[in-house]
């Protein structure tokens, strides 16, 4: 039993989901209870789909238990083929059914239906959404790829592009784009937007360009295994991983034909001197392993940030992403509980986080400014504006949405000279934001004050459980502020002060101090100069 | 235009309707939902979901939008290891619970929250609750109810944990006024400033906002509920003896002043009191109600289940806001709860319990109403097939309740109508899917 407040990743069974809604001509049984058609609404109000996910419920009672809960599954499953005539059935149980154990696969087997019925082993108490994406996936190919003769022209598969995807839409049109320079046509993109026919085709293809590992990448090695198509390992987020990507795809392809990088602006947008202010700048990173480690390597080599934690919630990713984080001196941060990135947030005190919705929320109460990279989503991760995060034209938008959240290079300046203008001052946060920025103790204060009906708020409904961050961090214990540095210490900008703070108190310790003085904040600032 | 605030029952009501009972695929929430509320209306009260996975996520999306800092609610989620034995289940609550409890000294109530894989797997959380309540009370009592969708449909789950606290609110031989269903704190508010000029006071509220305000109960308790899911509630108060106050919901200014009436009547008050006290107030809902009913007026509206507001709403925008109700569908129909509305509604709509969604969309593809009312898996749907929707959830997460409210009520439905007039050139009517 494990205690969860927010879960980055939702159950198995709306993995499935993810990819059946991304389908054509697809429909899943679902054997489970009432409520869980909730899973519903995450299509409809936050992707803004206008048809509803193509899944039946059973929807099962406490009554039925002792009765016939099997006979409502085949029902279920003969009245969604008769309504929906799919050209397969998907089925699955969710967690309860799991519990209930009436083998749906085994039933709709049995029931003689003209299509395919596949079924899907989703181990709820085990596994989570990333797994039955890709479980989904795997086992509709397993199940419906036939050997296929190549096509003439070189074509590839586009794997893991599911509903309900960071950015999906976006990046399948945008990597389509792409190959379609190189010389290279889509034979089938899938899950999103193909049917069981197409994945019947799968085969013809001669590789396959692999978007996400972690909804598609059994798949891609069971295409390797058993059809003979090798797949990219490269994920074309930032302009250095592009062009690695098109290197990978020119060996596996052998196509010659150039790229134009004209509409590439994001290496000139992070040299031009504006940037200059972006040096250095210390960003954590959280989200699924794919983006973070991807993101890193944008953030030190694309943007000249530093980038002083990362992490991913999905286990899966935790080998590669522990080695690259290595490779930055780093330790990677391995957690689904939202809390333990928050405490490893606070403790790093970054200038800006690179996260999820749920970092932005973090990011929100710490007062630190939060771009985002991942699922899960948000309904303000499905922008009505074209806005991928691979290739070329994903690069210019990683720079436009990670630049954007900070204070910008001038306004910077003028907050280091002018600290307690009245209005143009640090605790206002970056002025093109609306209204400013809350400063980060009246962000506490808001989590305080009576809240309005629950869905209106975003704010907080209880003030935190931990006492505000005390004046000396843990580390530091003996070491006190006297008042008039703590009084030049708030005249340091917010989004450097958490650092500066951490920076003296290390130097007092280390120097053996048990006072910070005005002095030692200055000595402290030369120490650590860079 | 402006509606006859006629208090006279129809010549013949939906009372004898037969109703069209479904059961199939159900596009509703469960019971957990109802803790998105109430952990807000209940200030020093925690609800320890032990479930599932699916469970936590069920919260974090219910809302449409997440609810963060730290919510009054979690999910225990079982593992493997607690369903295959290899961990007691028991002990690995108790543990969590020692934790929570640890780090939230200002938790004065724990609701212990059974869910379809923790009532599968029959795990006694009453037990439990006896336990625990041993280790941490007094300081802490711990009570527990289930949400579970095999169980309960949505506002239910309100109704679980309300009649849950009742055998435990101690005893009063004192003739007390109860209002039953959580009401948001401003409503709440009009509610006993109404009653109090009437003449009626003390009140008491079920749910209170804080543990030591916990109302008594006893045979001298007469109640008026205030939410039309409250059924078991209701049972449960019944067999402490308490006698309840039949009447309206008090929705619309209509509904409203019946409700004050019904409960004046109780204690030997006039209507002519009520009239007096409520004529400032019922004029400006009347005004309020006014504004949206021009929309309204004559447009055909049919609910699909969710909430069991259903019924009321629909006597409410039928008989005040001058629509036509189709059909109107509800979860469960509570005869004894729900009767005084089917007696104002005018005979005519379909009166449906239960669903099977696709046959019911059918009829709404068929009947084609000005504005359908259903969960938020079917809205964007609906809208891109041309048919106007309001969300039902809206309407529990709103305050609606009595004349102040009155008008936001009606406008909550007009406000979807005005929105299509208005992007009447641009609406795309039909989008395709962002593929």
């Amino acid at each position: 039993m494990k205690l969860a407040v927010w879960t980055y990743e939702g159950p198995p069974h709306v993995g499935a989901m993810r990819v059946a809604t991304g389908m054509r001509d697809l429909h899943m049984v679902l054997h489970a209870p009432q409520g869980d058609t909730y899973a519903d609404l995450l299509f409809t109000m936050i992707e803004r789909r206008d048809h509803r996910p193509p899944v039946s419920y059973t929807t099962f009672q406490a009554r039925d238990l002792g009765a016939d809960t099997s006979g409502l599954f085949t029902s279920a499953c003969r009245d969604a083929y008769d309504r929906f005539q799919p050209e397969a059935l998907i089925v699955a149980a969710s967690c309860t059914a799991e519990l209930i154990q009436d083998n749906p696969g085994g039933l709709a087997e049995t029931m003689g239906l003209p299509v395919p019925a596949i079924a899907l082993e989703l181990p709820s108490y085990q596994r989570k959404e990333n797994f039955g994406c890709d479980e989904a996936f795997l086992q509709l190919c397993r199940a419906l790829a036939r050997p296929t003769a190549r096509t003439e022209r070189v074509t590839c598969n586009i794997l893991g592009p599911t509903a309900l995807g960071f950015r999906h839409r976006d990046d399948l049109a945008e990597i389509t784009g792409l190959l379609s320079e190189m010389g290279i046509e889509v034979n089938v993109a899938a899950p999103m937007g193909a049917s069981p026919s197409d994945i019947k085709r799968m085969g013809a293809a001669h590789f396959n360009v692999l978007l996400y590992p972690e909804t598609a990448e059994s798949a891609a090695r069971w295409l390797e295994k058993e059809h003979g198509q090798p797949f990219t390992k490269t994920i074309p987020i930032g302009a250095n991983a592009t062009r690695a990507f098109i290197d990978e795809v020119r060996t596996l392809s052998g196509s010659t034909l150039p790229v134009d990088e004209s509409r590439l602006r994001q290496p000139w947008w992070a040299a031009s001197v504006d940037s200059t202010y972006l040096t250095g700048k210390r960003v954590f990173l959280f989200g699924d392993g794919t983006h973070v480690m991807a993101a890193a390597k944008v953030a030190r080599d694309e943007m000249g940030f530093e980038v002083c934690g990362m992490g991913c919630y999905n286990r899966e990713q935790a080998r590669p992403l522990r080695a690259l984080a290595k490779e930055f001196g780093l330790e990677a941060l391995i957690t689904d509980d939202y809390l333990d990135v928050e405490a490893a947030i606070e403790a790093a005190a970054p200038e800006m986080i690179l996260g999820t919705q749920m970092e932005r929320h973090i990011g929100k109460r710490l007062g630190i400014p939060c771009g985002v990279i991942s699922a899960p989503v948000h309904v303000q991760d499905f922008p009505a504006r074209y806005s991928p995060q691979m290739g070329f034209e994903g690069a210019n938008v990683l720079f436009d949405t990670w630049v954007h959240p900070l204070v910008m290079g001038l306004e910077e300046h003028l907050l280091h000279m002018f600290r307690e203008d009245f209005e143009f001052h640090d605790d206002a946060g970056p002025s093109h934001h609306g209204g400013h920025a809350p400063r980060p103790d009246a962000v506490m204060a808001d989590a305080s004050a009576p809240a309005a009906p629950a869905a209106a708020a975003d704010g907080g409904s209880m003030p935190p459980a931990d006492a505000p961050p005390s004046q000396v961090s843990a580390a530091h214990q003996n070491v006190v502020w006297l008042s008039c540095a703590e009084r030049e210490l708030k005249k340091i900008p917010f989004f450097v002060r958490g650092k500066a703070r951490r920076n003296t108190e290390a130097f007092a310790t280390e120097k053996g101090l048990h006072e910070i003085s005005v002095d030692t904040l200055y000595e402290a600032k030369a120490h650590y100069a860079r | 235009m402006s509606a006859p605030l006629d208090t006279a029952t129809p010549s013949k009501g939906c009372r004898d309707t037969p109703v069209l009972r479904e059961r199939g695929q159900r596009e509703v929430f469960c019971g957990l939902t109802g803790i998105i509320w109430l952990h807000r209306k209940m200030q020093d009260a925690f609800f320890l979901v032990v479930g599932s996975r699916t469970c936590a996520h069920l919260l974090q999306s219910a809302a449409g939008v997440m609810i963060f800092a730290e919510p009054r609610f979690g999910t225990a989620i079982l593992e493997e290891k607690d369903l295959a034995g290899m961990a007691d289940a028991n002990a690995e609550l108790d543990r969590e619970v020692a934790r929570l409890l640890a780090r939230r000294p200002d938790i004065k109530q724990l609701f212990l929250v059974g869910s379809c894989p923790s009532e599968v797997i029959k795990l006694d959380l009453s037990r439990a609750a006896e336990r625990l309540s041993e280790q941490h009370g007094p300081a802490v009592r711990v009570l527990n109810y289930s949400g579970s969708g095999i169980e309960t449909t949505f506002t239910e789950g309100e109704d679980a944990c309300l009649a849950a606290l009742v055998p435990s609110l101690p005893s009063t031989e004192a003739r007390e006024l109860l209002l039953v269903g959580a009401l948001p704190d401003v409503v709440e508010d009009q509610a006993l400033d109404l009653l109090a000029q009437i003449g009626i006071a003390p009140v008491r509220c079920l749910p209170a906002r804080h543990a030591e305000d916990m109302p008594a109960i006893g045979p001298h308790t007469v109640y008026a509920v205030t939410q039309p899911f409250a059924g078991d509630t209701h049972a449960a108060l019944k067999r402490r003896g308490a006698r309840r106050i039949p009447a309206p919901f008090p929705f619309g200014a209509e509904g409203t002043t019946l409700w004050l009436k019904a409960v004046a009547a109780e204690f030997g008050i006039a209507p002519e009191v009520v009239d007096q006290v409520a004529a400032a107030p019922r004029a400006r809902a009347e005004k309020a109600i006014a504004a949206a009913t021009a929309t309204l007026h004559g447009k055909r509206i049919f609910f699909m289940p969710d909430s069991q507001l259903e019924l009321p709403l629909a006597r409410f925008l039928t008989r005040e806001c001058g629509m036509e109700a189709v059909e109107i569908s509800t979860p469960y129909l509570h005869s004894d709860l729900h009767g005084p509305e089917l007696d104002l509604i005018a005979e005519g709509p379909v009166i449906s319990e239960g669903q099977d969604v696709d046959l019911q969309l059918d009829r709404v593809r068929a009947t084609r109403p000005d504005l359908t009312v259903c969960g938020l898996g079917l809205a964007n749907p609906l809208e891109a097939e041309g048919l106007a929707t309001k969300w039902a959830i809206e309407l529990v997460f709103t305050p609606v309740h009595f004349y102040e409210q009155a008008g936001d009520l009606a406008s909550l439905f007009a406000r979807p109508l005005r929105r299509r007039e208005l992007l009447a050139r641009q609406h795309p009517n039909r989008v395709e899917a962002a593929e």
